[in-house]
């Protein structure tokens, strides 16, 4: 019995030991709760509305208005026709629409079927259904309350999910995923790479050369850029053949974007590579400073807006957040640079500065 | 006739078409200093590990403390001590905490063990350092400690792989003089080590080359026989011959 | 830029790791073409010197220039003039002999084949197993290996951090040799070892000691500074031996050396023949019947315990 009993008791000051092992298995779930816990958000907030009205009445006014009165929903614009939609739509203005269909309270007042058409912006799957059963909500509990004398009324809510019409789950999943392999591929495995010479000893070697920086890390990171890429095409070939998910903008476009992306993800891994020289720590640190933001905090899985203010802020930097919106705009939503051209911007600044920070990072000596 | 500590007969271990250890026999008196010598990839790791019970022979036999180490090696490892260039003591743990976890694991009861740790620290003169972690401390203690605590448990053998190595010279001849002391109160010691100089320190020595034992008795005889001056001289003409 | 006549030029070199001082003021010369050797233990401080000599470490005080470069300013010029084998094993374990040759030569602009010619006294011995992955070649291999890699590319000046470190004593020697040939006037090479009787094969040595310089000269004039008699005692128990004689009333130090003990008087003066008789006399009378007692000429190794001082201590800066 004195055996086991030293056992263990030396297994647990090598834990309480390596200070730095404990404070990741600490902070860890910690962290992991309140993203998980802020993240997954059933109930909606906010929810920008657009209102298509081509003919204003008294029943058309008081349904306008119950929807703002409800304070889940803002009315962002009202239009006269549906032509203006699409743009509200793409520049992410308005995430849900309802299109009244002509001479809506005249038909009520005739006791015939008003038409109500709604419509949801549903790349965000889990959102989309919430956003749309609140819609029927608010317009049944309007219908309850219409006077009887006007005759039978029934409302029919059709409801198209736009740019998502088969709502494919695989359609939505694909950007954030492509994130994800990217992220796995360049930050995890050059920072692995590198702390990898440094354990083995090679990297002493290395130095005493006449290699610079640059050369060292360019040599050791481009074979990583190229898998990458090669892992890109592998998934959006995927997404197409086996799921039918659509890439309805430009393929050169996503691809460069995703270089981009590779160029931050690379730049954070040579970062947190520079700090250490174990393997452990550096894959340790790529899951904390890189992985887990993307997979929490990018918007793969989890709506953004329907986290609390301090976590949106901090979504800001995950550079995954930006590379996602640009992959679904691109590949949903068919845009373009024109309506990109902000978030690419945000990605390549993210690069310049964080590429010119690993090289001056990268020590020419072991000290 | 003096007990055995070790008797080992056309001990022999292969692995696949590679013969690591090819029949050796020898065999190791009690209360001996014994030196096992041979370069790197002679077999002698492969040797030690069949004879403390961590792998078994492909053929042949030995005993170790009277045990057959093919059947009755958890016997042996209760009578056998190791101390391995390595490894030996926890970085991350005091002096005082090495000690009592070894005391532990052999079971050595609370207040014996009380008395054998105070003792070891005594020895060596570590009474102020008892609460600093290993890797903090200078080589030459770690290794005198790592012997202590190799010994704590009164094993009537214990194993050395290159218990010197690296440390300056006077403080080998004092880890030597522990050596020398352990013996003289009874404890059979093995030592493998690459300082031809220690070679001369022990009783009887062997030599490995390629797996087969090649020269075998005290370092005077093996030297007259070999017309040489030196362990060294006598190392150097048996791996060339070979 | 003056031509200086040294290889190696260090002043007042220090350099510390938190509390503790890995080198303490140390200087010293290597002239061009020499085979410079230092001797000293783990935790000597070896490898940091090294380290800094080799561009890898800055220095907190002194100075240190190679070839006329400073070591810490001019570290690209020095990078491609020098050539250094870590006192780790620091090639990939994963690629064959051949790989790793060939790899270190391209990062210095040159192929195996330019180079062939001059590394082939050592290339030689490996060829045969040149397809084989560096982690599977045994000790001495790896280290005639990392000599190649470490040659190939025309260096000025090799640093050789404890090459025969946990190598057996038939490959150690082969590597010394192996030093000797390819040493020469445009080749200067500074080796580390903690094996005192390698001291012998170098032009000349520092002994160094827990971060200091105890002595430099060639390996004769240093033992000849040993500044008195040296006696060795041969006896069948040498423990006991031992034991008695530190009973000696004039024993200064005593300890086994090899097959015998070495013992030093304390009287300086005293010629060599008294020591013995008194000796011989003092061992007989306390159970030490067969002693043998010779003057004995001293060894680096003696000269070395002789300077050092009480073992590990810590330094503290």
């Amino acid at each position: 019995m004195n055996a086991l009993v030293g056992l263990l008791r030396k297994e647990m000051l090598h834990i309480v030991r390596d200070r730095r092992t404990l404070a990741v298995l600490i902070l860890l779930p910690i962290v992991q709760v309140v993203l998980f816990g802020y993240s997954i958000r059933t109930d909606i907030k906010d929810v920008r509305l657009a209102i298509v009205d081509p003919t204003p009445d008294a029943t058309t006014l008081a349904l306008r208005a119950r929807f703002a009165a409800t304070g889940t929903f803002r009315t962002v614009s009202v239009l006269a026709n549906t032509s203006a939609l699409e743009t509200l739509f793409q520049t992410d203005a308005a995430q849900v629409a309802i299109v009244f269909g002509p001479r809506f309270g005249e038909a009520i007042g005739r006791g015939e079927a008003a038409q109500l058409l709604v419509i949801t912006d549903a790349t965000e799957p889990n959102s989309g259904v919430a956003r749309e059963n609140y819609v029927s909500a608010v317009v049944q509990s309007f219908a309850a309350d219409l006077p009887p004398h006007r005759g039978d009324i029934r409302i029919d809510t059709r409801i198209r999910s736009r740019f998502n019409p088969t709502r494919a789950s695989a359609n939505l999943f694909v950007p954030g995923l492509m994130a994800m392999v990217l992220t796995i591929v360049s930050a995890l495995m050059t920072a692995l790479s590198l702390t990898r010479e440094k354990e083995t000893g090679t990297m002493e070697a290395l130095l005493v050369s006449p290699l610079r920086p640059w050369q060292i890390i360019v040599g050791k990171v481009a074979p990583y850029v190229v898998i990458s890429f090669a892992s890109v095409i592998a998934v959006l070939a995927e997404a197409r053949l086996i799921f039918g998910v659509p890439i309805q903008g430009s393929i050169t476009l996503l691809l460069a974007e995703g270089l981009l992306f590779i160029l931050v993800s690379l730049a954070l891994g040579i970062l947190i590579s520079a700090r250490t020289s174990s393997q452990r720590v550096a894959m340790m640190g790529a899951m904390l400073g890189t992985m887990l933001p993307t997979q929490m905090l990018s918007g793969f899985v989890f709506p953004i807006e329907s986290m609390p203010r301090a976590l949106q802020i901090v979504s800001y930097i995950v550079p995954a957040r930006w590379f996602v919106t640009i992959a679904r705009g691109i590949m949903l939503e068919g845009v373009g640079l024109t309506y990109l051209w902000r978030e690419t911007l945000v990605l390549a600044v993210m690069a310049a500065v964080l590429l010119a920070a690993s090289v001056r990072s990268f020590d020419i000596r072991l000290d | 006739m003096t007990e055995l500590a070790i008797d080992a007969k056309e001990l022999t271990r292969t692995f696949g078409s590679f013969t690591a250890v090819d029949h050796i026999t020898f065999d190791v008196h009690a209360g001996e200093v014994f030196g096992f010598l041979g370069a790197n990839g002679a077999g002698k790791t492969t040797a030690i590990r069949m004879l403390t019970g961590l792998l078994r022979p492909s053929s042949g036999s030995a005993r170790v403390a009277g045990y057959d180490v093919a059947t009755e090696s958890e016997s042996i490892k209760q009578v056998i001590g190791y101390m391995s260039q390595r490894f030996s003591l926890y970085d991350d743990l005091s002096v005082r905490e090495n000690i009592e976890l070894y005391g532990g694991i052999y079971d050595i009861p609370r207040a014996e063990l009380r008395q054998r740790v105070s003792d070891v620290l005594t020895q060596l003169h570590l009474e102020n350092a008892e609460k600093e972690l290993v890797r903090s401390i200078p080589l030459g203690w770690k290794q005198k400690l790592a012997f202590s605590v190799a010994l704590l448990h009164n094993p009537k053998l214990v194993f050395l792989d290159e218990p010197t190595s690296g440390v300056d010279p006077v403080t080998r001849r004092q880890f030597w003089e522990l050596i020398y002391e352990a013996a003289h109160r009874g404890t059979t010691v093995l030592v493998t080590t690459h300082y031809m100089d220690e070679a001369e320190y022990c009783d009887r020595i062997s030599i490995m080359v390629a797996g087969k034992i090649e020269a075998l008795g005290t370092p005077a005889d093996l030297k007259r026989q070999a017309g040489v001056s030196s362990v060294d001289d006598l190392f150097v003409a048996l791996a060339r011959s070979a | 830029m003056s031509a200086t006549p040294s290889a190696v030029s260090v002043k007042d070199l220090t350099k510390r790791f938190g509390n503790a001082l890995a080198l303490d003021a140390v200087s010293f010369d290597v002239a061009p073409g020499e085979l410079f050797g230092f001797i000293g233990p783990d935790g000597a401080g070896k490898t940091t010197l090294f380290r800094i000599l080799v561009t890898l470490m800055v220095a907190d005080g002194g100075s240190a220039i190679v070839l006329d470069d400073d070591v810490v300013r001019d570290l690209w010029s020095l990078r491609r003039r020098l050539g250094y084998m870590p006192g780790r094993f620091s090639l990939y374990p994963d690629l064959s002999v051949e790989e790793n040759l060939g790899f270190f030569a391209s990062v210095f602009g040159t192929t195996i084949q330019r180079e062939y010619d001059r590394i082939a006294p050592i290339y030689s011995q490996l060829e045969p197993f040149k397809t084989r992955r560096a982690d599977a070649l045994s000790g001495g291999m790896k280290q005639k290996l990392a000599l190649c890699c470490a040659l190939v590319h025309k260096p000025e000046i090799l640093f050789l951090d404890e090459p025969t470190t946990g190598v057996d004593a038939v490959s150690r020697r082969e590597f010394w040799d192996l030093l000797s040939r390819i040493k020469g006037p445009e080749l200067t090479i500074v080796v580390s070892t903690p094996y005192m009787d390698e001291a012998d094969r170098c032009d000349r040595v520092a002994l160094i000691q827990r971060g200091k310089i105890l002595a430099i000269d060639t390996p004769h004039a240093l033992t000849a500074a040993f500044d008195r008699p040296l006696f060795s005692i041969a006896a069948a128990d040498r423990y006991h031996t031992l034991q008695a004689a530190r009973g000696f009333p004039r024993v200064q130090a005593v300890y086994p050396f090899g097959a015998t003990l070495h013992l030093t008087d304390a009287r300086r003066e005293v010629p060599a023949a008294q020591t013995v008789a008194e000796l011989s006399s003092y061992l007989r009378e306390h159970g030490v019947p067969d002693a043998h007692v010779e003057q004995t000429p001293p060894t680096i190794e003696d000269l070395f315990i002789s300077r050092m001082g009480a073992p590990d201590d810590r330094v503290v800066a």
